[in-house]
């Protein structure tokens, strides 16, 4: 994603995307605003913040900003509980409401869980202010953002599924969307997959939402399971 | 996140010399209730004279040794005071771990002079024939109680051990209910022989209803005393919990801030101690329960030595290595020879292309087939153009790889850095 985000910052001049932050840490508000904030610069306006889920979802639903950056961990039910408030907004027919969670989580469950709630990815808060503006872009333009460790998950979660025979509802990976999922995890950009696979970037994103619609359909109880197994929850 | 609530021992006794001499019943070394032992290290003489003491008041007391003995047994707490020093005569054997499941010998022939005593115990009472008639219920009546007794003493070890199974739960309720049904048994007789028997049903009845009624009066009462008890015994749990959260977060967080604050003119520095130290608390706080949180063990599972691995090399060369593991498996021979190969690359990318951002590592295990991806965003290098030489890929990552009987795959990513591809299979046994 490194020297592509650079593309992307400068690609997106002129593109304005509104951006409202959800996250109990004041302090992290403030560096992400100096991050990416600077409308002239980047193109993205924090149009509101929020510290718990209350907050986010009245302050969600008074600006309809195009994209939220929501915390996997807030006092009052968590990132999960936002989406679920938050629901209609998401699937409005026009200007839906898009979330793009960001947490330092490193369990699978908490990444998984607000990726099923219906966020359109998922990045850790080490990533760059460069690498979050363009994830920003990206799920606004409706594409999922997956970062490698959330690719992992997926395909551990995918992987320890089909072990036994599981109920035929939930939807198997293709064996492409596999490889790009393992790409993903590897590190590669979606323009480095592509040339890899021999497929247009186009191709790689839309393997890559299929992944998230899947992700987001598949049977909820052998989520669950998984997660147990694993000792998760 | 959910703590696992597994009730740890509260504070396991300590088996050195508690500070203050309390009075506590031996748990080892016990031939029937500790109770000898337990006064024998509380007063400091030889366990045996406590016994002669207890015998001969018993003797020659009318049976006041029992009725001594059972008081200290349900009165005194059980614990692991009191046994420092005097070995008991009879206790010469080693120490066998599993006392619990195998009586001893010297607590068969305590049981057998139990009984012995109780014999003669009851040809003293047998006074008169209308009071020995009392005697078999009411020794029915005391061994049930003293089994129930006796069982809570061993739950409270199991508790230390920490490693009752379901087997020895079992063995306690089935201990119990016997327990129970002596009681009743005796209690019935000594109804029917105070010649009551017609109207055992009666009394019967009566009995039911006092209980019941009983139950009506306390039970609420009881209810509220057990769930205060319970919600008392969690919020200690949490305490100990939060204790222990905040003596890690004090031992290495607080440790490495002031470290930071220190070297705050070496950025170099400063990054590393902050990635060890976020590796180092995620690892704590994400880490399943009961799986060792130290990272000092040997990792036995691929996952864990991958993580190792790149956090030995992230530590030495101050380059962020981002690890991604999917899947897991026993680590066998062939594996460690690819972790090896692994870290080679590991350190390899750190030093030659550290400066394009975090190296990342990629680990799947697929069925029989391990997979490790190292790359990085450095500049990338030919091949063919390193000198012959230079030995550090070709022996330690192709070369081994290859005695070990995978592959290696080195090669230069698509937009710039290298990427080196190890592939091993497992040994077979592990299916």
């Amino acid at each position: 994603m490194t020297e592509d985000s650079a593309n992307a910052t400068t690609g997106a001049a002129g593109r304005q995307v509104r951006v409202v932050l959800v996250d109990d840490h004041r302090m992290f508000r403030t560096g992400v605003q100096a991050e990416i904030g600077e409308t002239g610069r980047t193109g993205v306006e924090v149009v509101g913040e929020a510290a718990d889920v209350d907050q986010a979802v009245t302050v969600i639903t008074a600006t309809r900003p195009e994209v939220v950056l929501l915390d996997v961990h807030l006092p009052g039910g968590g990132g999960v509980e936002v989406l679920r408030r938050c629901a209609p907004l998401m699937s409005a027919a026009e200007d839906p409401v898009r979330f793009l969670a960001l947490s330092v989580s490193d369990a699978a469950e908490d990444v998984i869980g607000v990726i099923r709630g219906g966020a359109r990815g998922y990045v850790t808060k080490t990533i760059t202010g460069a690498d979050l503006v363009d994830s920003v872009f990206r799920v606004q333009d409706g594409d999922a953002v997956f970062s490698p460790r959330l690719a992992g998950f997926v395909l551990d979660a995918f992987a320890s599924t089909d072990a036994p025979p599981v109920d035929e509802d939930l939807d198997r990976l293709t064996q492409r969307e596999r490889e790009v999922l393992r790409l993903i995890a590897r590190g590669y950009a979606y323009k480095e997959i592509a040339k890899q696979l021999f497929i247009s970037v186009k191709t790689v994103e839309s393997h890559v939402s299929a992944v998230l619609r899947k992700l987001q359909l598949s049977n909820r109880h052998e989520l669950t399971r998984w997660a147990t197994a694993r000792r998760l929850v | 996140m959910p703590v696992a609530a597994a009730p740890r021992p509260p504070y396991a006794p300590d088996s050195e010399e508690a500070p203050p001499r309390k009075l506590y019943r031996s748990a080892d070394g016990r031939m029937l209730g500790g109770v000898a032992r337990g006064l024998a290290g509380h007063l400091g003489v030889p366990v045996i004279w406590v016994r002669l003491a207890f015998f001969g008041l018993f003797m020659w007391g009318d049976g006041l040794g029992v009725l001594l003995y059972a008081a200290f047994w349900v009165f005194v707490p059980l614990g692991v005071g009191g046994r420092s020093g005097h070995r008991s005569y009879f206790d010469t054997l080693p120490d066998g771990t599993r006392r619990l499941r195998k009586p001893e010998r010297g607590q068969i022939t305590a049981l057998v002079a139990l009984c012995v005593g109780a014999g003669i115990f009851i040809s003293k009472v047998q006074v008169g024939g209308a009071s020995g008639r009392y005697v078999w219920p009411l020794l029915l009546v005391g061994a049930g109680v003293v089994l129930v007794w006796r069982q809570a003493d061993n739950a409270r070890r199991a508790h230390w051990n920490a490693a009752a199974g379901r087997h020895v739960r079992l063995l306690q309720t089935a201990r119990a209910l016997a327990g129970v049904a002596l009681v009743g048994v005796g209690l019935t007789v000594f109804i029917v022989v105070r010649g009551s028997a017609a109207q055992l049903g009666n009394v019967l009845t009566a009995t039911l209803a006092v209980l019941v009624g009983v139950a009506l009066l306390a039970g609420p009462w009881l209810i509220r005393m057990t769930q205060d008890l319970s919600e008392e015994r969690l919020m200690r749990i949490r305490a100990q919990e939060r204790a222990e959260v905040a003596a890690h977060v004090h031992d290495s967080v607080l440790h490495t801030l002031t470290l930071i604050q220190r070297n705050a003119e070496d950025s170099g520095e400063v990054r590393r101690l902050a990635r060890a130290q976020e590796r180092e608390l995620r690892n704590w706080l994400y880490k399943p329960e009961g799986t060792g949180k130290d990272e000092a063990e040997e990792p036995t599972t691929l996952a864990e030595a991958v993580k190792k691995t790149a956090a030995e090399v992230e530590d030495h060369h101050g380059v962020p290595i981002e690890v991604v593991v999917v899947g897991d498996c026993p680590l066998d021979e062939k594996l460690a020879a690819q972790m090896q190969a692994a870290r080679e690359a590991m350190v390899n990318a750190a030093k030659y292309g550290g400066e394009g951002g975090p190296v990342q590592v990629y680990a799947e295990v697929e069925g029989q087939m391990v997979f490790v991806s190292v790359r990085d965003r450095g500049p990338g290098f030919d091949m063919d153009a390193v000198p012959d030489d230079r030995m550090g890929v070709r022996e330690s990552i192709i070369g081994r790889m290859q005695r070990n009987g995978g592959t290696a795959r080195l090669r230069s990513a698509p937009d710039g850095g290298t990427e080196v591809e190890l592939e091993m299979e497992r040994a077979a046994k592990a299916a």
